[in-house]
C-alpha cells in the first residue's frame, strides 16, 4: 500500500488552515505596524538607567 | 416538518474558512465598519491612518465576535427558520462550543487590541456593546418582548460612537445624535421588512411585533418611529458635523422617508396583498438607502471642512 504523505483529513481543511494562517500573519503585520507609529509619534522619551545623566533632574534639585 | 429537517447530510461537510467568516455577519459588519469609520472620520481630532485602520479593523472584529455569540446562543431557533437553518451551527458544519470559543475570543482579542491601539474609553464601549448585543439583546430581550429590535438596534448604534471615542479619546453630542440616529431608524427597517416576508419567527416563537400585534400595529410604530427620527435627523445637520450639504440631504431624505412611511400606515392588508406589498417594500429599499446616504452626507462635509470650505 503505498504510503500517502498528505491525509484526506488535511485536503479537507486546507482552507481553514491557509485561511488561519493569513489571519495570523496578518494580525502580525499589524501590531508591527501600530507598534511603529506608536512608537514614531511619541515624542523623545528618556528614562534613568544605569548611566547617570544630570540634565534630566530638574535645575532645584 | 422544520426548515431544520430539510438539510441533507450531503450538505454536511467539515467548516472551511467561509463558514467561520460567516460566523462573525459580515453584512452587517460591512455597516458597523461604515458607521464606525464615519465617526471616526468627522470627529474634530485626525488620527493617523494606521491606527484608524487598526481600529476600524478591532471594532469589526468585534461585532463579528458578538454576531458569533449570537449564532451560539440562538442555534436552537436559528435551525427553525429559513432564512437562518444554513447559517453553520444550525447546518452541522460547526459545534456551538466552537462558536461560543470564537465568540469569546475574539470578543477578548477585539477589546484588548482596541484599547491599545486607541484608548480605553473606544474599548469600554465595544466591550459593551458586543455585552448589550449577545446578552441584552440576544440571551434576554429577542425571545420575550416584540420591542427585540427596538432595544437590540443600539447594539448596532453604537459603532459611530466608537468611532468618535477612537479620535477624540470622549464622548459629545454630535457622537450621541449619531447614535440615536441608528437606533430610531432601525425599528422601521426591521418592521418593514417584518411586513412583507414571510417569515417564521411564530415557530420560532420569537414574539415580532408583527406575529404579537399584527400588520396594524406594526404599521402605526413604523409611522410613530419615523416621524421620531425626522428631526433629529435634520437637527444633526445644525451641529459641528453638519453643514448646508448634510442639511439639504437629510431634509429631503426625510420627507421622502415620511410619504414612504404615510403610504405604508394608512394602507390596509388587503390592499398590500393585491399589489404584493409594493409600497412595504419600496420603504424597505429606501431605508437602507437612507442610513447610507446620511452618514455619506456627513463624510462629503467632513471633506469640505478638511478643504476650508466649512460654511458654518
Amino acid at each position: 500500500m503505498a504510503i500517502r504523505v498528505e491525509h484526506e483529513l488535511h485536503a479537507r481543511r486546507l482552507s481553514r488552515n491557509v485561511g488561519v494562517g493569513l489571519t495570523l500573519v496578518g494580525f502580525a503585520a499589524l501590531v508591527f505596524a501600530v507598534s511603529v507609529v506608536k512608537i514614531s509619534t511619541t515624542g523623545p522619551v528618556q528614562g534613568f538607567d544605569h548611566t547617570i545623566r544630570p540634565e534630566l533632574a530638574g535645575a532645584d534639585e | 416538518m422544520t426548515e431544520a429537517t430539510v438539510i441533507t447530510p450531503k450538505d454536511v461537510r467539515d467548516a472551511g474558512f467561509g463558514d467561520f467568516f460567516a460566523l462573525l455577519k459580515p453584512r452587517v459588519m460591512s455597516l458597523v465598519v461604515f458607521t464606525a469609520l464615519t465617526g471616526l472620520l468627522v470627529a474634530p481630532v485626525q488620527v493617523h491612518p494606521v491606527i484608524a485602520f487598526a481600529s476600524i479593523l478591532f471594532i469589526a472584529v468585534g461585532a463579528g465576535a458578538a454576531g458569533a455569540l449570537n449564532m451560539w446562543w440562538e442555534a436552537d431557533i436559528d435551525a427553525l427558520m429559513k432564512r437562518t437553518a444554513r447559517r453553520p451551527v444550525p447546518a452541522g458544519r460547526m459545534s456551538r462550543q466552537d462558536a461560543l470559543a470564537i465568540g469569546v475570543a475574539l470578543s477578548g482579542v477585539s477589546v484588548t487590541m482596541l484599547g491599545l491601539a486607541a484608548n480605553l474609553l473606544a474599548a469600554g464601549l465595544l466591550a459593551f456593546t458586543i455585552f448589550f448585543y449577545a446578552v441584552v439583546y440576544s440571551m434576554w430581550l429577542k425571545r420575550t418582548t416584540p420591542q427585540n429590535i427596538v432595544i437590540g438596534g443600539a447594539a448596532g448604534a453604537f459603532p459611530p460612537m466608537i468611532g468618535w471615542a477612537v479620535a477624540t479619546g470622549g464622548v459629545s453630542v454630535e457622537a450621541m445624535l449619531m447614535c440615536a440616529l441608528i437606533f430610531l431608524w432601525t425599528p422601521p427597517h426591521f418592521w418593514a421588512l417584518a411586513l412583507f416576508v414571510k417569515s417564521d419567527y411564530a415557530n420560532a416563537r420569537v414574539p415580532m411585533l408583527t406575529v404579537t400585534h399584527g400588520h396594524r400595529a406594526t404599521r402605526r410604530h413604523i409611522m410613530a418611529y419615523t416621524l421620531l427620527m425626522a428631526p433629529l435627523a435634520v437637527g444633526i445637520g445644525l451641529t459641528s458635523i453638519g453643514g448646508p450639504v448634510y442639511l439639504v440631504v437629510a431634509i429631503a431624505m426625510n420627507a421622502w422617508f415620511i410619504r414612504r412611511s404615510a403610504s405604508v400606515w394608512l394602507r390596509g392588508e388587503a390592499d398590500a396583498e393585491a399589489d404584493g406589498y409594493r409600497a412595504e417594500k419600496s420603504a424597505f429599499r429606501f431605508s437602507i438607502n437612507y442610513l447610507f446616504v446620511h452618514f455619506a452626507a456627513l463624510l462629503a462635509e467632513a471633506a469640505l471642512r478638511q478643504f476650508g470650505m466649512d460654511i458654518w
